[in-house]
């Protein structure tokens, strides 16, 4: 904040930093003019969890299940991240079979994600109804996970070279079965979030990303893309088996016609996501062919060769929230020289900066929200006024959020 | 339309709820007593959702069959098995073990399995329930 902001008539308001025990730890500073917001500070850092420092003591093997912890919605995300890593150094083919095999995987994870998203972005505005019924939809969701991993949340499924479960043949129409009963629920939720007045009202317009500015900003994944921005690790360096599949980038445009960068717009995106996912699992299952899961199942013999390799490797893909990043050094030791992970979230924090700009103070829990990034954030504030503080908890920011829809909605 | 959710919501108000209300309706004002009650077959248990077949609860433990190779030990993510010596034989400790199976996977002689159970909640965390061996 530059000094000359802070004349009389604004005041500061200070977000975070939040509770520890959360993964994106941040703190913001908020200038505000009435209800206005003029400025924003985020500050990053606050909190260090050493999982990388708990990685360079452990196998990479043992890893896999560190990195799954570090988020639990993107718990196939991470540890997938790092096996490719791992398998750019060591050149480990992985079966053909055991590359449809990750992507379903994926695309149940994002939809999972994304349907969450949905209900805690109605939770924000005040309709907690549409949360119970996406809810109930994750519920399938987590059902089918359970179905194909054996667990629910922390999957346990990444394996470097390949899978650790298959989908076999009687497996395929629970399967099936699962996919129709989100496509019928799926056009329900269409309807609720993109005609419902309530909805609009609350998003459209609002935190408006620009697509200069999420160029500017790296951001990335469904918050780009709600800008207008063509970028998905998918599509641009695909891996896996989506090289082989049929899908596109999803814009808003598709199904308005225009690009406005609004939180409407990030819901668009998100939920047409989800119908894409479905989609992709579905020609997995037509396509995939025949053949191993894994590349090396015995496992000692597994680590017995990345004891013997030595370089440095990359692994990138598109987790539900943006890219993630994975980087890994091996030098011929029982344990990783070097692990480091970027979160997607870490790209979408800055972009808050010009969606909060000029917006309410009801309007942070949806705007911040909107990005998907762990909902900590509103946790607990403090109002400095003049030198006099008080604090305002999440309930009270949340109540000020339910009160703006009530008041529109007159 | 303008409230999409108004029908949905009277919809849902004659629907038998989402919800399996494990273990009871309401929740008992003293669940040792509630457990007790149902231990003497007093009040009927509601029986939680079944869990699908390969599911990872709690571990199964052949000690014939081990033959003492420790490949479990190097793969646990959570250091959660620890080496009898004398034995030559594993003892996990559940209270720090992520389900995560690779125990299973690795193990040369498939004397270890994932079981259905769940409910391991326990104040005690090395409590007979939670140590297999
Ligand atoms: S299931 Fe995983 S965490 Fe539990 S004992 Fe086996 S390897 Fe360790
Ligand atoms: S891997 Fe199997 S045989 Fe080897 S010590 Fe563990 S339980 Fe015993």
């Amino acid at each position: 904040m530059s000094p000359e902001a802070t004349t009389k008539t604004t005041y500061r308001l200070p977000i975070g930093p939040i509770h520890p025990a959360l993964k994106e730890p941040v703190a913001f500073e908020f200038e505000i003019d009435g209800e206005r917001i003029v400025d924003v500070r985020v500050s990053l850092g606050q909190v260090h969890r050493s999982v990388e420092w708990a990685g360079m003591r452990r196998n990479p093997i043992q890893i896999l299940y560190l990195a799954e912890r570090i988020c639990g919605i993107c718990s196939y995300c991470h540890p997938m991240a790092f096996a490719l890593a791992v398998e750019n150094i060591a050149d480990i083919e992985v079966p053909e079979r055991a590359e449809y095999l990750r992507v379903i995987q994926a695309e149940l994870e994002r939809i999972c994600s994304h349907i969450l998203w949905a209900g805690v972005a109605a939770h924000e505005i005040g309709f907690d109804s549409v949360l119970f019924l996406t809810w109930q939809m994750r519920e399938k969701v987590l059902d089918l996970t359970e179905y194909l991993t054996g667990n629910r949340i922390t999957k346990a499924i990444t394996m470097i070279g390949g899978v650790r479960r298959d989908i076999t043949k009687d497996m395929v129409p629970k399967v099936t079965e699962a996919l129709n009963y989100f496509k019928d629920n799926f056009e329900k939720l269409r309807h609720i979030f993109l005609d419902d007045k309530t909805f609009k009202m609350r998003s459209q317009g609002v935190g408006i990303l620009t697509k200069e500015d999420a160029l500017q900003l790296c951001a990335c994944g469904p918050t780009t893309r709600a800008s207008g921005v063509k970028k998905d690790v998918r599509l641009d360096q695909p891996y896996f088996a989506y090289g082989d599949l049929d899908f596109d980038y999803v814009t808003p445009d598709i199904l308005t016609g225009e690009v406005n960068g609004d939180v409407y717009d990030r819901i668009i995106v998100r939920l047409l996501e989800v119908k894409q996912s479905i989609e992709l699992i579905e020609q997995c299952l037509d396509l995939m062919p025949a053949g191993d899961i894994v590349s090396e199942p015995k496992i000692a013999k597994l680590l017995a060769t990345l004891k013997k390799v030595k370089g440095e490797g990359i692994g990138r893909m598109e987790a539900p929230r943006g890219e993630v990043i994975h980087y890994v050094k091996l030098d011929e030791n029982e344990h990783p020289y070097c692990w480091k992970v970027r979160a997607p979230t870490y790209n979408n924090i800055l972009p808050w900066i010009p969606m909060l700009r000029g917006e309410q103070i009801a309007d942070i829990p949806i705007v911040a929200a909107s990005t998907d990034p762990c909902m900590s954030c509103t946790n607990r504030v403090a109002i400095v006024d003049s030198g006099k503080k008080y604090e305002l908890n999440r309930e009270e920011l949340h109540k000020m959020s339910v009160e703006k829809t009530r008041r529109l909605m007159k | 339309m303008r409230f999409s959710m108004l029908p949905q919501v009277f919809f849902q108000m004659f629907k038998k709820p989402f919800t399996n209300k494990f273990p009871a309706k309401y929740i008992p004002s003293s669940t040792t007593k509630f457990l007790e009650d149902v231990g003497a077959g007093r009040v009927k248990i509601i029986p939680p959702v079944e869990t699908p077949i390969d599911f990872r609860g709690k571990i199964q433990y052949d000690s014939e069959k081990c033959i003492g190779c420790k490949l479990c030990i190097k793969v646990c993510p959570t250091e959660a098995i620890e080496y009898k010596e004398k034995e030559k034989k594993i003892k996990i400790y559940l209270a720090r073990c992520c389900f995560c199976s690779q125990c299973n996977d690795v193990c040369p002689t498939n004397c270890l399995s994932m079981g259905n159970e769940f409910l391991l909640a326990d104040t005690d965390k090395y409590s007979k329930d939670l140590i297999v061996e």
